[in-house]
């Protein structure tokens, strides 16, 4: 981890209530796709922690949602305004486990951090393929970019304004894979779950105090012991996995 | 040059800046970032006789200037902290620490204190009891004066270390608990814990903490943390730890104008995760400039 400042050069809504924020600085702290940065903004106290969708050397993309007012004053924010971050933050996605032909699964805004991690198993060869679910098609984003990025997309909408009627799960039936990365909200990853048949990994969502592992705010029970969602975490295996309705 | 140095009660300390238990870890996390070395003293993350996962989650809200926490004393009980964490935090910190243990009876104050005094490794041992996420309603052994002196009396018979009781500030009269802790056998108080609060999440119209109650901490307990240190320094002659919302410089020479010989940084460094660095950095030049040439001349100078 390392505190860094970063330029916004773009803060641009792209799906409804999503927005995708564009930054330069130092990426030399991140380390894996699927970590998060977490923002400090004016007025806040505690900074806010968001997924980040890709990166390269010199910057990173993070898309992310208005959910309170918090997000809603990041997303007044406007290009050339400065973010003081914590990057490099969480353990993010073990690509080494993928086998030859990963399914990647995102459920709205967790759509966002499987692009990066599409791009780097594309990149590796791999022939990826992504499941994707939204609400509707207008919170639907990204679907082109995981097409141009080499993947085979597949798309569910709730109400069927977009792809297969139904969750995200609808979308991976009878699907062949030889393992699964997802992120997305909790009734989602338990669907997932329950509809997946080989290992993979889950990336999950807590509130967070310090995002760094000292406060020890995300904790949660697995079956290798307790872990800090923000630095054991945010990515658990699915064998380690206690979810909430078994405990 | 200004001199950072002080005494708290025997032990020699670089300067008074010492992170908070609960939010240092047991160091590991930020020996990452800088130097530990830097520091004055560590507070140890609250320490029980047995491991704790803590309370459910979400343990976290957000506050104006501030936060709630329930974390619930998460630990990895005593036997694990002696045999595993100091040895590591040993590795980057050559220092003394300040073993914070916590509690849910008298006995396992005693049990813990008395382990805790075998080890070279720690200066100071910080009695919390005073966490307001244990018991329902925020109620503990620093509620009332009697159940105060009777944890102290106990632990002052197991262990010939310096010994600070850490105080709630949830209480009427702070200082009567206080002098119960000093006629107790204390060697000196810390203050304060943080002060009971909620929040409630408008959408689900419930508590944000799933505990309902938390911790509040952060700057907006300053003056209220500063209140308390002005308070019972006029109380008992035994040295003051203060801790609530210090975040700079300035912070640390109105907590040691209040009384206070050393300080504890905390909730801050959850969000500034250099802030303690940054305040021992900044702190000769502020002392420079009000004039400010020793810290220890100046505790309780606003009395």
């Amino acid at each position: 981890m390392t505190q860094e400042i970063f330029e916004i050069t773009e803060n641009r809504l792209i799906a409804r209530d999503i927005y995708r924020l564009h930054l330069l600085g130092s990426t030399a702290a991140m380390s894996a796709q699927g970590q998060f940065v977490n923002i400090r903004l004016d007025g806040k106290f505690l900074r806010r922690p968001i997924s980040v969708c890709c990166y390269d050397h010199e910057s990173v993309t993070l898309i992310y949602k208005t959910v309170g007012a918090g997000t809603r004053q990041l997303a007044a924010m406007r290009a050339g305004e400065k973010l003081d971050m914590l990057v490099g933050l969480g353990n993010g996605f073990d690509v080494s486990k993928s086998g030859t032909s990963p399914l990647l699964i995102g459920g709205g805004v967790g759509a966002a951090p499987m692009y990066g991690l599409c791009r780097e198993l594309v990149a590796q060869g791999k022939s990826v393929i992504v499941a994707l679910g939204f609400n509707s098609a207008e919170e639907s984003y990204y679907i082109d970019e995981f097409a141009s990025a080499g993947a085979q997309v597949l798309l569910a909408t709730v109400d069927g304004s977009a792809g297969v009627r139904g969750f995200v799960t609808k979308a991976m039936e009878a699907l062949e894979y030889s393992y699964f990365y997802a992120c997305g909200p909790m009734p989602m990853l338990e669907a997932v779950n329950s509809a997946v048949n080989t290992d993979g990994q889950f990336s999950f969502e807590e509130r967070m105090g310090c995002g760094f592992g000292a406060c020890m705010g995300c904790s949660c029970k697995t079956l290798t012991g307790s872990k800090r969602i923000c630095r054991d975490g945010p990515v658990l295996e699915k064998g380690e996995i206690l979810w909430p309705t078994h405990e | 040059m200004a001199d950072t140095r002080v005494n708290l009660a025997g032990l020699d300390l670089d300067n008074p800046v010492i992170p908070a238990s609960g939010t240092f870890g047991f160091g590991h996390e930020f020996s990452e970032l800088y130097d530990l070395n830097i520091l004055g003293s560590i507070a140890l993350k609250g320490t029980t006789r047995e491991p704790r996962f803590g309370n459910p989650t979400p343990r976290i809200a957000e506050c104006t200037a501030g936060m709630i926490n329930s974390v619930g004393l998460q630990n990895p009980g005593i036997e694990h902290v002696i045999a595993h964490e100091l040895p590591e935090l040993s590795k980057v910190f050559h220092k003394k620490v300040i073993a914070n243990i916590g509690g849910f009876s008298v006995e396992e104050f005693t049990y813990c204190c008395a382990l805790a005094d075998r080890q070279e490794q720690i200066g100071i041992i910080e009695l919390n009891i005073s966490c307001p996420n244990l018991h329902c309603g925020g109620m503990n052994f620093a509620a009332a004066p009697d159940s105060a002196r009777e944890v102290v009396t106990a632990v002052r018979k197991v262990t010939t270390k310096p010994l600070f009781v850490k105080l709630s500030p949830n209480v009427t009269d702070i200082t009567e608990i206080a002098r119960a802790c000093e006629n107790a056998g204390a060697d000196g108080i810390c203050l304060i814990n943080t002060l009971l609060g909620m929040r409630i999440d408008l959408r689900r119209q419930k508590p944000v903490i799933a505990n309902k109650m938390g911790g509040f901490s952060g700057p907006a307990i300053f003056p209220v943390a500063l209140r308390a240190v002005y308070q019972v320094y006029e109380a008992v002659s035994v040295p003051l730890i203060g801790v609530g919302g210090i975040s700079g410089a300035e912070d640390v020479i109105e907590m040691m104008l209040a009384g206070a010989s050393a300080v504890e940084v905390g909730a801050a460094n959850l969000v500034q995760p250099y802030v303690c660095k940054d305040i021992i950095e900044s702190l000769p030049h502020v002392m420079d400039s009000y004039g400010i040439g020793s810290l220890r001349e100046i505790i309780g100078k606003a009395h």
